[in-house]
This record gives C-alpha cells, sequence and structure tokens, in this order.
C-alpha cells in the first residue's frame, strides 16, 4: 500500500494510528522487561574485596585475591532463599562437569540451617563463605538471592545473574563467556 | 462453646496488640534520625520496589538505613552516600532519576511531545485562517454585487 492513495484527509486518520502505535511499542518493550533486574553497576569493574569466614571451617577464610589467574563464579545463596532450591540442580550438574569453579557465599544465613541445605540438597560448591551480616553482599550491590558473578582472570565482574540461573544462560551466555575468558 | 472460641481468640488478638509498641529509632539522635530517613525517602528499596528504604521493612532496607547511618555518624555527607548506594546497586535505586544520556527521553520527551502538539496547533489553526480569508471579487462576480445592489436599493426607494 503506497501512501500516495490517501488524501490529506485520510491522512489525519492514519497520523493519530502511528502515534497509538509508537506507544504500543514503547509499551510492550517497557513491560516485557523485569523489573527487578536491575542492571548492575559492577559488570565491568573489579569484584569487591573480602575475606571471610570458611561455612564448613570457620577457622579458614577466604578471599577472591585468592582466585587471581582463574575464571570462576561466585554464587549467592542461602538456605531460606526459595529460588535457590529452584536453581541448585542446575549449579550441582556444573560442578560436576567441572567446567567452571563455583564459590559460594551464603548469605544472610544461619551456618546450621546452611550445612542442612547443603546435606540435604548437595554441595556443587568448591568451598562457600557466610556473610552473616551481608555486609559484603552490600558490597556486591546484592538485593535478592540466588545472585551470580562470573569473575576473570584478573578479578573483574564480566556478568552478573541477577535470579537463578536457567538452563538457557547457563548454555548460552556463562559458558561461552567463560571459554572466551579462559582462553 | 463455639462461642467461647470465638471469644478467647479476640481477647487474644486484643491482649496481644497491647503488647505491640511501635518501632524504636535505632539511635536517639532526632536530628540525625530525621537525617537517615529524609535520605532513605529519596532511595528506592530494590527487594519491594515500589517502596522507598525509610518505609520498607525488608531486611535489605534496613541494612542500608544502618549503612545510611553509621556513614553519616562518620561524617559523610548526602552525596557521598549516595554515590555509595550507587556504586553498588546502580541509579535505579534513585527514586528521582539523574540526568544523563539513558534518561534524556525520560526528562525531555514530554517537553518534545508539547511543543511538537503547540507546533501543529498553530500550522492547523494558521491553515484554518488561511480558508477563511477574504478572497478578492472576480470581475463577473463584482458585476452581479452591483446589478444585486441597484436592484435592492429601487425597492427600498
Amino acid at each position: 500500500m503506497s501512501f500516495d492513495l490517501l488524501t490529506k484527509k485520510q491522512m489525519r486518520y492514519v497520523i493519530p494510528l502511528i502515534l497509538f502505535l509508537g506507544l504500543v511499542i514503547f509499551l510492550a518493550i517497557g513491560l516485557g522487561r523485569d523489573p527487578h533486574e536491575v542492571p548492575s553497576p559492577l559488570v565491568n569493574k573489579p569484584a569487591p574485596a573480602f575475606r571471610l569466614a570458611q561455612l564448613r571451617d570457620p577457622s579458614k577464610t577466604f578471599s577472591p585475591d585468592e582466585m587471581r589467574g582463574k575464571v570462576w563464579l561466585l554464587n549467592v545463596w542461602a538456605s531460606w532463599c526459595f529460588s535457590c532450591k529452584e536453581e541448585h540442580p542446575l549449579l550441582v550438574e556444573a560442578a560436576r562437569s567441572g567446567a567452571i569453579p563455583i564459590y559460594g557465599l551464603n548469605y544472610r544465613d544461619k551456618r546450621a540451617d546452611a550445612l542442612g541445605w547443603l546435606g540435604e540438597l548437595g554441595d556443587p560448591y568448591v568451598l562457600s563463605v557466610s556473610d552473616l551480616d551481608a555486609r559484603v553482599g552490600m558490597d556486591y550491590g546484592v538485593y535478592g538471592a540466588p545472585e551470580t558473578y562470573l569473575i576473570d582472570r584478573n578479578g573483574v565482574i564480566r556478568f552478573k545473574q541477577i535470579g537463578p540461573i536457567s538452563p538457557d544462560v547457563w548454555q548460552k551466555t556463562i559458558l561461552p563467556l567463560a571459554g572466551e575468558l579462559n582462553k | 462453646m463455639k462461642r467461647i472460641a470465638v471469644g478467647l481468640i479476640l481477647f487474644a488478638c486484643i491482649a496481644f496488640s497491647v503488647f505491640a509498641k511501635d518501632a524504636q529509632p535505632a539511635s536517639d539522635d532526632p536530628v540525625l534520625e530525621d537525617r537517615v530517613m529524609n535520605l532513605a525517602k529519596e532511595l528506592r528499596c530494590l527487594v519491594c520496589q515500589n517502596e522507598t528504604l525509610a518505609d520498607s521493612r525488608a531486611d535489605l532496607a534496613v541494612d542500608l538505613r544502618n549503612q545510611i547511618r553509621e556513614q553519616m555518624k562518620a561524617g559523610k555527607s548526602d552525596k557521598e552516600i549516595i554515590a555509595f548506594l550507587t556504586e553498588r546497586y546502580g541509579k535505579f535505586i534513585l527514586f528521582r532519576p539523574p540526568m544523563d544520556a539513558t534518561t534524556y527521553l525520560l526528562w525531555f520527551g514530554p517537553f518534545v511531545l508539547l511543543f511538537g502538539g503547540l507546533l501543529l496547533l498553530f500550522r492547523y489553526v494558521k491553515q484554518r485562517r488561511e480558508l477563511i480569508l477574504e478572497q478578492p471579487l472576480s470581475a463577473e462576480e463584482r458585476r452581479r454585487a452591483e446589478a444585486l445592489l441597484k436592484t435592492s436599493g429601487k425597492e427600498t426607494a
């Protein structure tokens, strides 16, 4: 259809239609977004430093500095967190494949609950650290577990997943990106 | 029996509501507390996104209010505290969006629409005005008009 066929009078009806379609497109994009996925300002910034007691053996500590030269995942989890349970089988499977080492940040949790949870569901983590007062969580901008950070050899956060990692995100985003970073 | 049970439950509700106290402010300095709450009103609770940090009871909001309080005690300005929070949680935590490349459309869009609308309106009005402008009479029309005027002049005379 060509607009030449439309008279000036007809155009008067077409213009509001075009404006309306524009509005529909804007709303469709806006409403299609998940408002809980807030873009993190930490991506492509160095992962904040910390030193925390390990969950299994609180006499030992862990710091991201020890991971220099490696590509790794930091997964924020808690036994009270429902979506963490949903994500857990994927992490267990991923840990079994050995593709990327996964470290846990046990967020705002009780030690006994956390250990019980790992005992029941399996432990995909090389180790977990306890962030009891959520200080480290604050430095990482955590506002809803689970959250996962992919950190490169230089200690820079390259990707952040808010909410559970779906098989799709794992296959199409995290694995390829980690492969590239490992080159 | 049922009535007694309902009565007991109601009594229990009232009894417990007597024990319910207002939350104590976390510091006894009312000036500082005012400052904390004023800043917290400008900030979004990321867990329950339509609430401010001042209103929210989420753990994260409580922690962040404590964080704001501590930093204020340490002598940090509101600006520094906002910078601390946006570095971690992003600009989304601010209820008043700052002006930058991602928000120009938000800030200026309404004015663009307003002026665009005004422009269209003026053009439309101008066109209408041109349509009703007096057209000079053609020679033929002038003759007819004169003839009409003459006849009407005769009738009134």
